[in-house]
């Protein structure tokens, strides 16, 4: 006997090969979302992405409080990757504020950036390797992330949300030594990678899996809106801190890394190679530094934006990440809206993993370097 | 919650015993010693060489060993020692539970990690023993839907039948608790059974990813008994019997490895995938389907599991080394026991003792098993390592190269058995014997 169903809720009527899987939120595989696939027998039907249930109302509280005191909730989302989270924020609060930032602490902030840009980057790729049921490759980027972390509460006193950087600058100046000390732990990371890519990413049974899954066009790359290093590893040369250098950027020496295969490999490859940049950028940045100097512009006590609006991004660990600022003579913002990388790459889930096998599922959602967390703000 | 071990004092672990020994001794003596008495009050006493066998005389003769050992030596000598120890399945427990106790410690290494530190105050030694105790004290949750019977039946069924493949595999000359004609055939036999298990326990479960996982599961066993049947083939060519006793003995001057390397190696590739062992877990891969087929089992049902997987561990390793790397066989290392013992007996003092029963195991079942155990022990450590290694593969790359390359390879390395058996330089009457 079936009881029937109250209105407006009605059952799905699907074929009988058919069935429903949903992954997440409590599956391993998922981390805090939903995947609803629908597999006729090993191959996956549909995909419809369900995100929300780390929603923590970051836009909201933003408005409840002035400039300074959004800075520690607003690195929140992705307490991995807080420097970069809170840099087009403060960007953007400068702009509105017409604050000019000491040259030094523009140096700094792109150190401190870059840090944790490796930080965000080697959390992935360890949740990358342990979902693919490569062990190896889940230890050794978490014990390889310590060396940033260390630096990094060096530098700012916390090892993981470090609200280092403020409107105005940086919180407080380099510690004594700090360079050398980078410097060797930075050669000595460039080492360790070497080492990732004999055991993991030519690793012939990894290439056999990931290689030609999931592919993502270029078009379809655009289409879709992806950004970061799904954009690029689809063949789309765009990189914020190239196309739209923000702070010292321009003067420093990077390149873009770009694959042209839009497959699995090819995106979980991108960050890791970025990697290698983001050490090329620490090492020239400490280099051009200024030896001293201030690093931290004095802000008016509860400073007040005029009747304004402003947009700022920055290129984060998952892709480009702004922040639209609208403000109405008040201490507090009138509005704050947070654009992420990952809700942007979460669109392409369903596209990606339509008709895919289901054992390809991990492989291709955690190629798209996406952060739950941040997705929901 | 502290996470560091408190530090260890001589002095709190000595009071610690002689409090669980006063405990124990008070129990005894005021439940245990009554219980006793009003037993023996019932029992009728055995006459032994005219005299009247009371337990104080019994108590006497225990601390005689001219009595006890003969006693000890037909206990070592029955069946229930052979089931329950030495070849079965405490000596195989045993065995698997330290290789991965080492393994542990070894991929941890391997990972820039620890490993297993604090429990057992030696690096971590009694880990296993931890977690065992861990299941066991867990609850065992049963879904509501699943088809209860035979739910609870999968796991014993599972370590039955790993029990069964135990006990098939000859440690040392003699000493194997089933010895059939046909061990080969039965020990193909018993593998057919864990694919049956897997998917009745799976279905039992009534959920989607014990479903996936043991559909996995049983495409995996399926198309990797076929080559591995197959690759086991060339052995019985060349040496002419299914026995597996009479194939340990057939490698004496030469191991199967040497003729037939690509039967090892499709041999060794299969079990892995047998064994559900990255890079072949398929059926447990955590990321896409929770824990597959063990999903719904929680508690003991799931420790009952994992011992069984530890025995299967250390019935084909021991298989592998039974096959190919020439099981008991190799020199006499094992020093002979002393003849003086036995022919004059020991002299301390005035008093000299005989003892009829020694020694208790001969010379060449103690090398032999020394062998064994080395061998299969490099051969589990072999099987766990690409762990540390590779990433797990796909269900349709498996199959593929299930039925297309392993297959293949076997049916080549057949044709090379024959090949050396017709040319008359293998098998019975070969030139090499």
């Amino acid at each position: 006997m079936t009881t029937p169903l109250p209105p407006g809720i009605e059952l799905e009527k699907i074929d009988e090969r058919i069935m429903t899987l949903n992954v997440g939120p409590q599956h391993p595989g998922s981390g805090h979302m939903r995947l609803i696939i629908k597999v006729d027998g090993d191959y996956i039907v549909s995909c419809d992405p369900d995100p929300g249930y780390v929603h923590r109302g970051e836009e909201k509280m933003a408005e409840y409080r002035n400039y300074i005191q959004n800075i520690p909730h607003l690195e929140r989302p992705v307490i991995h990757d807080s420097s970069n989270i809170l840099y087009p924020y403060c960007l953007a609060v400068e702009e509105l504020l017409d604050i000019e930032v000491p040259e030094r602490a523009k140096y700094v902030r792109v150190i401190a950036s870059e840090l944790n840009r490796c930080i965000y980057t080697l959390y992935w790729l360890a949740i990358y390797g342990i979902f693919l049921g490569h062990s190896t490759m889940f230890m050794w980027p978490a014990g390889d992330r310590e060396l940033f972390i260390d630096l990094l509460e060096a530098m700012s006193g916390a090892r993981v949300t470090h609200a280092f950087l403020v409107p105005g600058g940086v919180r407080n100046d380099l510690p004594a030594n700090f360079e050398e000390r980078c410097l060797r732990q930075v050669n000595y990371f460039e080492k360790r990678l070497k080492e990732y890519e004999a055991i993991f990413y030519q690793n012939p049974l990894l290439i056999a899996r990931t290689a030609g899954t999931g592919i993502l066009s270029r078009t379809d790359a655009i289409r879709l809106g992806t950004t970061g290093s799904v954009l690029r590893a689809s063949g789309v040369d765009f990189d914020v801190r190239k196309k739209e250098p923000y702070d010292v950027y321009e003067n420093l020496d990077f390149e873009t890394v770009v694959m042209k295969e839009g497959d699995s490999y090819a995106r979980s490859r991108v960050p890791y190679l970025e990697m290698f940049e983001s050490c090329r950028i620490i090492k020239d940045a400490l280099q051009k530094m200024p030896k001293s100097g201030s690093v931290r512009t004095k802000l008016k006590p509860n400073p007040k934006g005029g009747n304004d609006e402003v947009y700022r991004r920055v290129e984060s660990g998952r892709g480009a990440l702004g922040y639209y600022i609208v403000s109405n003579n008040r201490p507090e913002p009138y509005r704050v809206k947070i654009s992420v990388g990952s809700f942007r790459n979460l669109i392409c889930i369903p596209y990606l993993l339509k008709g895919e096998k289901l054992g390809n599922m991990p492989a291709v959602y955690w190629s798209l370097n996406y952060w739950p967390v941040e997705a929901d703000r | 919650m502290s996470t560091i071990a408190p530090e260890f004092r001589l002095s709190r672990f000595i009071a610690s015993l002689v409090d669980i020994i006063f405990w124990i001794l008070l129990i005894f003596t005021i439940v245990g010693l009554p219980i006793v008495f009003i037993m023996l009050f019932y029992i009728k006493l055995p006459v032994i060489n005219g005299q009247l066998l009371t337990p104080y005389l019994a108590l006497t003769w225990l601390a005689d060993p001219s009595r006890t050992i003969p006693i000890i030596k037909s206990f070592i000598h029955s069946t229930f020692f052979r089931v329950a120890v030495f070849p079965g399945f405490g000596f195989a427990a045993l065995l698997a539970a330290a290789t991965i106790f080492v393994e542990r410690k070894f991929l941890a290494k391997m990972q820039l990690r620890v490993g297993p530190l604090y429990c057992g105050k030696i690096e971590g030694i009694l880990q296993l023993m931890g977690d065992g105790l861990k299941l066991m004290s867990k609850e065992i949750i049963i879904p509501a839907k699943a088809d209860k019977p035979i739910f609870w039946i999968g796991p014993l069924l599972f370590v039955g039948t790993a029990g069964a493949f135990v006990s098939l595999i000859p440690v040392a000359p003699g000493w194997v608790v089933a010895n059939p004609n046909v061990g080969l055939l039965a020990v193909f036999a018993t593998i057919g059974f864990f694919p049956i298990i897997v998917v009745l326990s799976a279905w039992a479960a009534n959920s989607k990813w014990t479903f996936i996982g043991g559909l996995r599961a049983l495409h995996q066993m399926i198309s990797f008994e076929i080559p591995l049947i197959l690759s086991l083939l060339s052995i019985v060519i060349l040496s002419g019997t299914l026995n597996l006793s009479q194939i340990v003995e057939s490698q004496k001057h030469y191991w199967w490895i040497v003729f037939t390397p690509i039967s090892a190696i499709v041999f060794f590739i299969t079990i892995i995938a047998e064994l559900e062992r990255i890079p072949f877990d398929l059926p447990e891969a955590e990321s896409e389907i929770v824990a597959g087929w063990l999903t719904e089992f929680s508690g003991m049902m799931y420790g009952l599991i994992q011992l069984g997987t530890y025995l299967k561990l250390y019935a084909f390793a021991g298989l592998f080394t039974v096959l190919f790397l020439g099981g008991w066989n190799g020199p006499m290392v094992w020093p002979p026991f002393p003849t003086d013992i036995i022919t004059n007996g020991i002299t301390i003092g005035p008093i000299t003792a005989k003892f009829p029963g020694l020694p208790l195991f001969d010379q060449e079942m103690l090398n032999g098993t020394l062998w064994f155990v080395i061998k299969t022990v490099g051969v589990i450590l072999v099987i766990l390592l690409p762990r540390g290694v590779f990433p797990r593969i796909r269900i349709d790359m498996l199959l593929h190269t299930g039925w297309y390359k392993w297959i293949g390879l076997a049916f080549v390395n057949i044709f090379i058995a024959l090949g050396l058996l017709y040319a008359g330089v293998l098998g019975p009457g070969g030139l090499i014997q």
